[in-house]
């Protein structure tokens, strides 16, 4: 197949399955004539976000690879701003926040921008992790000085460093793949997307006991295993766009499943702890970090998996 | 008109559109009406004052129409320090600009507020006195609104609760940092015939405090 054909089927086949569920849903939420049909409302509710996904990532396609970056730079910079307003900062962890949003996270997708692997990879892990902590520090305010910087910290390796990972992928150099790099990209939204509603489906049509009932009562044993189930099958139906054998296909796609389901659940937990429902309730279409969170953990999983097995780039 | 003539007739509007366009992008804030509605009715907005974003912040919550028709009181010992900061505070907010400590030349607040009122227009106002830096919810309210409403009591007191400008941009920073603000007009009041100071400022707290409960995400 080469790469037009390829990227046409991509297109049409995501777009026809886009329009076939809007028709569905909107057909159904007709035929319930006001009666409540939560898994309706649900799918419908899913359908605005994988919509609004699949034209910012469409645009960013064509932009080519610079747009693919200032894309997720900018995924990155509204999740960390969804994050960070909630957390307990403090004043004097003000010019520690001022770095991580206008130095921190333009660098690291910099360092995407001119493929420097290894500063990229530890970038964040260690020299953010290591000077942002003395800004806050030096202001000699030892209230909850633990939490504020452990949660800093926390913010920048799931919405910055995790996400980059993401346009990353475009910089692997893979034998008899070039140029289809973005493929990775769809590969990775599909299967994790697919797997958050395989979970939510086999939750509803199986699901008894609550995996985390405390974080959130309709995740479920069930639907977890189910998800699990289903994920290679996807990924082997998928793996036509990728560079990765049929089982490795398989193989991949329950790994990203797994770290996304999961990703999930903890930022799950940490909406908990902060006590709202939402990520970014306070704005209006807020709620980046919703749609993102189990992409954020697979991201990272996902990079190294095609690195050390399919890439030839060289390591840091 | 000559061409000094429109920069002078169109540079404040547009200065107050560019304004109110970067201020709710960087706070992201959606106003929320939760206790009044957006009329032109004369009214005294009264808010919980944490950063200089605050009046920023309200000016670009209100409609064009009521913009037009309120005017911010603001600290003369800050805005009237650099030509930037009066230039903002006059041709841009059309601010009340008041002494903070009066000795002795100094025009009375009070009296430059009520005067603003009989002009037909609406005041932002922070009855803390000064942005709070401690770990409170409020300070103590000072007592200059009370004079004012007494001066002028048939103007409608409404209270206006912002949460996170503090820490978007705290005292004595320059650079934002882009957190999610929010901002929620309360339920309006006036002072009743006969009211006594300590009172009608305990109310005024209360309103304050009961427009931050009422903006609580359920």
């Amino acid at each position: 197949m080469t790469h037009f054909q390829g990227t046409l089927l991509i297109t049409a086949g995501v777009l026809t399955l886009l329009v076939t569920l809007s028709l569905l849903g909107g057909w159904l939420k007709l035929t319930a004539d006001g009666r409540p049909v939560a898994l309706v409302d649900h799918l419908n509710q899913r359908l605005q976000g994988w919509w609004a996904m699949t034209l910012t990532i469409g645009l960013a396609l064509l932009a080519g690879r610079i747009g693919v970056i200032v894309l997720f730079a900018f995924v990155s910079f509204t999740a960390l701003r969804e994050f960070l307003t909630v957390a307990p900062t403090r004043r004097s962890d003000h010019q520690a926040m001022v770095m991580a949003f206008f130095v921190v996270l333009p660098f690291q997708y910099f360092l995407v921008g001119i493929e420097w692997l290894g500063l990229f990879e530890v970038f964040i892990p260690v020299y953010a992790f290591l000077f942002l902590p003395i800004l806050s520090a030096v202001k000699s305010d030892t209230l909850r000085f633990m939490e504020r910087t452990g949660t800093l910290h926390w913010a920048l390796m799931v919405t910055v460093f995790c996400i980059s990972h993401i346009p990353a992928l475009l910089n692997l150099r893979i034998p008899g793949f070039e140029g289809r790099g973005v493929y990775l990209i769809v590969f990775l939204v599909l299967v994790v997307q697919g797997g958050d509603l395989a979970q939510h489906l086999w939750s509803r049509w199986l699901g008894h006991h609550p995996l985390a009932p405390q974080i959130s009562p309709n995740k479920t044993v069930e639907g977890h295993v189910g998800a699990l189930i289903t994920a290679p099958l996807l990924g082997m139906l998928l793996s036509w766009m990728t560079p990765f054998p049929i089982a490795g296909a398989a193989v991949i796609a329950l790994a990203l499943t797994l770290m996304g389901l999961f990703g999930a659940l903890v930022l799950s937990a940490m909406k908990r702890d902060r006590g709202v429902h939402d990520w970014g309730a306070a704005a209006d279409g807020g709620g980046m970090l919703d749609r993102i969170a189990s992409v954020c953990f697979a991201a990272p999983v996902y990079f190294h998996l095609v690195r050390h097995w399919w890439s030839v780039t060289p390591g840091p | 008109m000559d061409s000094k003539g429109l920069i002078r007739r169109y540079a404040p509007e547009a200065a107050s559109w560019a304004l109110t366009r970067v201020t709710r992008l960087i706070t992201g804030a959606q106003a929320r009406w939760l206790g009044c509605a957006p009329v032109p009715v004369q009214r005294i907005y009264f808010g919980n004052h944490n950063s200089h974003a605050d009046f920023a912040l309200i000016w670009a919550s209100l409609p064009p129409r009521l913009r037009r028709m309120t005017r911010p009181v603001a600290g003369a010992d800050y805005w009237e320090a650099s030509p930037l900061r009066r230039y903002v505070i006059h041709q841009l907010l059309r601010g009340v600009v008041i002494a903070r400590s009066r000795d002795g030349q100094a025009p009375d607040p009070v009296a430059q507020m009520a005067e603003a009122l009989e002009g037909g227009d609406s005041l932002i106002l922070f009855p803390e006195g000064t942005r709070n830096t401690t770990d409170e919810l409020l300070l103590p309210i000072k007592t200059g609104i009370f004079h004012l409403a007494s001066r002028c009591p048939q103007v409608e007191l409404v209270p206006v609760w912002m949460e996170n400008l503090g820490r978007l941009l705290p005292k004595g920073e320059i650079v934002p940092v882009p957190l999610i603000c929010s901002i929620a007009f309360g339920k309006p009041l006036r002072l009743a015939e006969g009211e006594a100071k300590d009172d009608f400022l305990n109310r005024i707290r209360d309103a304050l405090l009961a427009t931050r409960e009422a903006a609580q995400p359920a």
